[in-house]
């Protein structure tokens, strides 16, 4: 569905990601593991065209996306859960929610997209009218989840949706993902989480300094000893 | 008593329009963060399309307005287009020195174009009644009543699209942030470009009421109200929309009430002291939050 060839992103001088390649495949959870600074977020931007790549190609259901606009990634199927959240803090929950069905036209597919939201993420409905920057922590992740759904994208870019919360919400929202996934949605899921990342995700990729240094299932990654050393304290 | 409500209904004329122009800084400097010096002059330039049509094209004040606003909303688009938007990443000085550019160019080919004649509208271009209130101490005319009418109307306007139009939405979402707005499919640059085309349009509407108002229009007659309702924005609190609206009708009425009870003189001077005032102990503004820096 998604595959990176060979793909070099530079920040003017900095080289962040020097040639990754990976690939993800329809219904899949694809996680993207790494310390800080590794490329992981770089990678999901580049996919969603915030950034250009200077070389490689990134191509989504054997199109090649190359100059093209994040509308038009949006608009593929693509919905992007930037690292942070970044809710509209100014904005109501619903209304946070509208802006992700932006480029819909058809109102009662927004109807029926809320809809699910609402049924994916319960709390939301009771808080629709509230402004999002009042949300809890939590809550705002599920509100960031749920408006990249309200495109209902056939691929889900997560970036770190596990930061700053509690064990037992991180808990629920890696069983919320894992629900997402099972309806249809692949997803790639980048994780400093690596523990919870790897029962959820089928297969992963560890990223160093821009590079991609390990890939493997679920099971090798889990019982890989430099992925055990590096990352899961032991 | 009566003096008062006279000054006040003065205040509030002068305080829409300044309302009217400090609307398009505030709204531009919320989404982009440039304090778009250029504004004011787009105000001058509404006020001779309107005087031209007028004259020349011997159409009514509404055609008039009409053609005003279109040619500025349209004029505001290209200036962001060709001027800030090509510095759109650069620092935030080099866009504001570009502003100030596109300002003295405004006035300076309005000099060279137009001269510096002052104008006037032709006799009868608005009918003007006197209405007396409160037995005959108080006096309205129509050309007031239309100020407060046309601007409480684009306030209304103003407000519904920005609160329950898509693009208002999507302006809100641009201010706040653009990264994650582009996330959602928006189209940056035309939210940038719509914010633009509505703040000149407001602009506009300002500039030929100004132009009626006081009968003259000038090449640089879009300096004062334009430093003015700048001023306007930032004591409401610079990017907040009904700041810019408070802000101006306060303006507007401390000028007034200087004007009435001191001198006119002293008009000028009360209100950029107040500026700085503002500046010293309310720098986000009266209706602004002081806002805590996001970790």
């Amino acid at each position: 569905m998604l595959a990176l060839k060979d793909v070099h992103v530079y920040y003017g001088a900095i080289h962040a990601l020097k040639g990754v390649t990976l690939e993800v495949k329809e219904g899949e959870i694809v996680t993207l593991l790494g310390a800080n600074g590794a490329g992981k977020s770089t990678t999901l931007k580049a996919i969603s065209a915030l950034l250009q790549p200077r070389s490689g190609e990134i191509i989504f259901d054997g199109c090649r996306l190359h100059r093209v606009s994040a509308q038009e990634v949006v608009r593929m199927g693509i919905s992007h859960v930037p690292e942070g959240r970044r809710i509209f803090a100014n904005l109501t929950v619903l209304e946070n929610l509208e802006l992700g069905a932006y480029l819909r036209r058809d109102r009662r597919e927004v109807a029926s997209a809320l809809d699910e939201v609402w049924r994916h993420f319960p709390r939301l409905k009771e808080r629709q009218k509230q402004l999002a920057g009042t949300l809890s922590g939590g809550e705002q992740q599920m509100l960031a989840i749920g408006r990249a759904l309200m495109m209902r994208p056939r691929l889900l870019l997560l970036d770190e949706p596990s930061m700053g919360l509690a064990p037992l919400l991180v808990k629920e929202i890696f069983s919320i993902i894992q629900e997402i996934n099972r309806r249809g949605t692949t997803i790639l899921l980048v994780e400093q989480n690596v523990h919870s990342a790897l029962q959820v995700a089928h297969r992963g990729y560890v990223l160093e300094t821009g590079r991609i240094v390990l890939a493997g299932s679920a099971e090798e990654l889990s019982g890989s000893e430099e992925v055990k050393k590096a990352y899961l304290g032991g | 008593m009566a003096e008062l409500v006279q000054q006040l209904i003065n205040g509030l004329t002068l305080g829409g329009i300044y309302a009217l122009i400090a609307l398009g800084y505030t709204m531009v400097y919320g989404i982009i963060q440039l304090i778009n010096f250029a504004h004011g002059d787009i105000l001058m330039v509404a006020a001779y399309v309107a005087f031209f049509a007028i004259t020349v094209l011997k159409v009514g004040v509404v055609p008039a307005l009409v053609l005003a606003v279109v040619f500025c909303a349209l004029l505001g688009v290209a200036i962001e287009r060709i001027a800030y938007k090509p510095l759109r990443q650069a620092p935030r000085l080099a866009a504001l020195i570009t502003a100030i550019g596109v300002s003295l160019f405004l006035e300076n080919g309005g000099l060279w174009l137009l001269g510096t004649d002052f104008r006037s509208f032709p006799p009868g271009t608005v009918n003007n009644y006197t209405y007396t209130l409160l037995g005959g101490t108080v006096r309205i005319t129509s050309m007031q009543l239309l100020i407060l009418a046309l601007t409480l109307l684009v306030m209304v306007i103003l407000q519904y699209i920005v609160h329950y139009t898509k693009v208002g939405k999507a302006m809100r979402a641009v201010a706040y942030d653009k990264e994650a707005a582009a996330l959602m499919g928006i189209n940056v640059d035309s939210v940038v470009s719509v914010t633009f085309a509505l703040g000149s349009a407001f602009a506009a509407v300002a500039g030929v009421l100004w132009g009626l108002y006081y009968n003259t229009v000038h090449p640089l007659m879009g300096l004062m109200p334009g430093l003015k309702a700048f001023v306007a924005a930032v004591i409401g609190g610079i990017g907040i929309i009904p700041g810019a609206m408070a802000g101006g009708f306060f303006l507007g009425i401390i000028e007034a009430l200087v004007s009435g009870y001191g001198s006119s003189e002293l008009r000028d001077p009360v209100v950029f002291i107040l500026l700085i005032l503002v500046l010293l102990f309310r720098p986000a503004g009266l209706l602004g939050k002081d806002t805590v820096e996001k970790v």
